[in-house]
């Protein structure tokens, strides 16, 4: 298993590259050299080595840190380990700061190599399972463009398939951003009607009279800037399907004109005279209360009862948090090569931010976050640091933060530190990056906090 | 013949040597010879590092082998290293001819302690073992008693034994079938 995972040796001198190399290949590793920055970057651009040792001095030509930037060029997440041969702070600080994973002075204690190597293959063998893993989830979970593996929602697709080929009213509640439309058009093409029209509207984007002529269409004349005959939505849907969104919002006016569609299959065009006759499935859907919304008298209960035929409640995101990881790959799959990114997966820090964030927008802001995540991504994987504007307060929120009384500086830096820590699960490195400070600092006030170092 | 010759590199205790000679033969069930010593590896010393270069003492064992098909294990009481690493008990041509351990840090002395003649050749015995089995193309076992699995300290030297875990015997037979010694030649064509 191991072997999946190449490793190149950089380094101008032969005794170096050769014994290193030697000694990775005792444990099993694929590992090639080369004795230039240059052959090195050559070599990494015909294969993604999963680490690689770089010396830092290496003379003529470039050295160990512009070796790193430009590899860095060519795959964005490579494990770069710089090594040198003199401990300088300076030295160590420009590598982590350009990227790179780790730094070791050598000679160092073959334990430590061995661990440091061991822990980054771990993590890629992890993250590759991972994502092979879910991948295959996701085919196995997709009902027409729609992801889910929650038991709510398979119900739904039960139903979906059940009342695809019939033609009752289909009334469909959810908060927005649930996918009601793909509900929709899930019903539409799993029956029957499938290569008839689906025609959607949304009737909150219209006004009154707009949406009247928008539905059934209009004669020459028959208001200002009617200039045409014009044939309606219902029209267009003869023999599919019409789907109208946002039907809580229609006026009482249009509420009549549509329960006797339902009724009759029968409208007027707009200022027509002619009685027209349709034979359109109509699926109906609604963000609001309408059980409630009859109640108070805003909507009437004979056209709820008759778009009530078939009810279908679409659990909100956050009830059923266990898509999350599934959506999150099918978004990065298909908004990453939109956006020209070599985005192919999600960390599981990142993955658990997103699991542990609420999602009023439900699905589509969750599209919307993994969009945002995938512009700022700088590698293969979605990181937590990609990830940390999902949930976080607003900046005006943020402003009114307030220093908590009768604490020390001491006291105040103790805190930040520990709760960067847990934030980053106790990674020394990263915990460091965060404060701005670099990881011997960081040592320092931990010892001086008596904080653990893990 | 096809096999392993051991050499020292200056002197080494003759009960060391015959350990290490028959417990190759008996893991890897193939001749093995134990050469003339030759001097102390002063070729490869670092003036810096105090140490001996691994990689140059693996260059100058190469002539040392009974023949180009067969594999040669230096045998040395200095410490060795490789520029990456502060020490190497050991170090070998994986799936190539040479191999060589240092009985430095083997020694009980070394850290302290009172000397341990059979503690050392029963360690000397499992890197021996160890760093052949890399020039038969083994690489580390996650078995932490099995000989191939990788030790950087005594402590985990002294948990492994001396026989080959099953997955590396196995892989083992498999290579020697994959790569077949003179001797698996001739009797096959006679
Ligand atoms: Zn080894
Ligand atoms: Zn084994």
């Amino acid at each position: 298993m191991m072997t999946h995972w190449p490793i190149l040796v950089v380094d101008d001198e032969e005794v170096m590259r050769e014994s290193l190399a030697a000694w990775l290949r005792e444990d099993g590793y694929t590992v090639d050299t080369a004795n230039s920055g240059a052959e090195a970057v050559e070599k990494s651009r015909a294969t993604d080595f999963a680490i690689y040792f770089v010396d830092l001095k290496m003379p003529g030509g470039i050295d160990g840190i512009e070796t790193m930037m430009e590899i860095r060029k060519i795959h964005s997440d490579a494990s770069i380990i710089i090594v040198t041969a003199y401990a300088t702070v300076d030295t160590a600080i420009t590598a982590m700061k350009e990227g790179a994973q780790e730094y070791i002075v050598k000679p160092c204690n073959p334990e430590e190599i061995s661990l440091l190597v061991g822990r980054i293959i771990k993590v890629k063998n992890l993250q590759r399972e991972n994502s092979i893993l879910r991948k295959k989830l996701t085919k196995q979970y997709r009902f027409h463009d729609i992801i889910s593996k929650s038991p709510a929602m398979l119900a739904i697709f039960d139903l979906v398939r059940d009342v695809a080929s019939l033609r009752s009213t289909v009334l469909i509640q959810g908060e927005s951003g649930t996918g009601k439309e793909l509900i929709a058009r899930a019903i539409h093409f799993s029956g029957d009607r499938t290569d008839k029209p689906f025609i959607g509207v949304s009737c909150a984007a219209l006004a009154e009279t707009l949406l009247e002529s928008e539905l059934f269409g209009h004669e020459k004349g028959s208001f200002t800037g009617a200039s045409a005959q014009r044939r309606g939505k219902f029209e267009m849907a003869h023999g599919g399907t019409i789907f109208l969104d946002e039907i809580g919002d229609i006026s009482p006016k249009l509420q009549m004109d549509l329960l006797r569609i339902l009724q009759e299959r029968k409208f007027y065009r707009v200022g027509g005279a002619e009685e027209l006759e349709v034979d359109v499935r109509v699926i109906a859907a609604t963000n609001v209360d309408l059980e409630r919304a009859v109640r108070e008298g805003k909507f009437r209960d004979d056209l709820y009862y008759r778009l009530n035929v078939i009810s279908i409640h679409i659990p909100p995101l956050r009830n059923r948090r266990e898509d999350i990881p599934l959506l999150a790959d099918t978004f990065i799959e298909r908004i990453a090569p939109e956006l020209g990114k070599e985005v192919t997966g999600i960390t599981e820090g990142a993955l658990r931010i997103l699991m542990n964030h609420d999602w009023p927008g439900n699905v589509r802001e969750l599209e919307n976050a993994i969009e945002r995540a995938i512009v700022t991504s700088k590698t293969k994987m979605i990181t937590e640091e990609d990830c940390a504007f999902v949930g976080a307060p607003r900046v005006q929120e943020a402003q009114e933060w307030s220093v908590p009384k009768d604490m020390t500086l001491e006291e105040v830096e103790n805190q930040v530190i520990t709760a960067t820590l847990k934030r980053t699960r106790g990674n020394i490195s990263e915990a460091a990056g965060i404060l701005g400070i670099d990881r011997s600092t960081l040592y320092d006030r931990l010892k001086k906090h008596n904080l653990p170092r893990s | 013949m096809n096999g392993v010759t051991v050499v020292a590199l200056g002197r080494i205790e003759e009960t060391v040597l015959e350990a290490v000679t028959t417990v190759l033969g008996h893991t890897f069930q193939i001749p093995v010879r134990t050469a003339p010593a030759l001097p102390e590896p002063v070729f490869a010393y670092d003036q810096q590092r105090g140490q001996y270069g691994s990689v140059l003492v693996l260059r100058h064992i190469l002539k040392e082998r009974a023949e180009p098909a067969s594999k040669v294990l230096g045998v040395t009481e200095k410490d060795l290293f490789i520029p990456m690493l502060s020490f190497v008990l050991g170090q070998a041509q994986l799936s190539g001819p040479a191999a060589v351990i240092s009985l430095a840090r083997l020694r009980q002395e070394f850290y302290g302690f009172a000397a341990d003649g059979d503690l050392l050749i029963t360690r000397a015995m499992k890197e021996a073992v160890h760093e052949i089995g890399h020039t038969f193309g083994l690489t580390h076992c996650t078995d932490n008693r099995c000989p191939m699995s990788l030790s950087n300290t005594v402590q985990h030297v002294d948990i492994k034994g001396t026989d080959l875990c099953a997955t590396c015997a196995t892989l083992f037979e498999e290579k020697r079938r994959q790569y077949p010694t003179s001797n698996n030649r001739s009797s096959a064509a006679g």
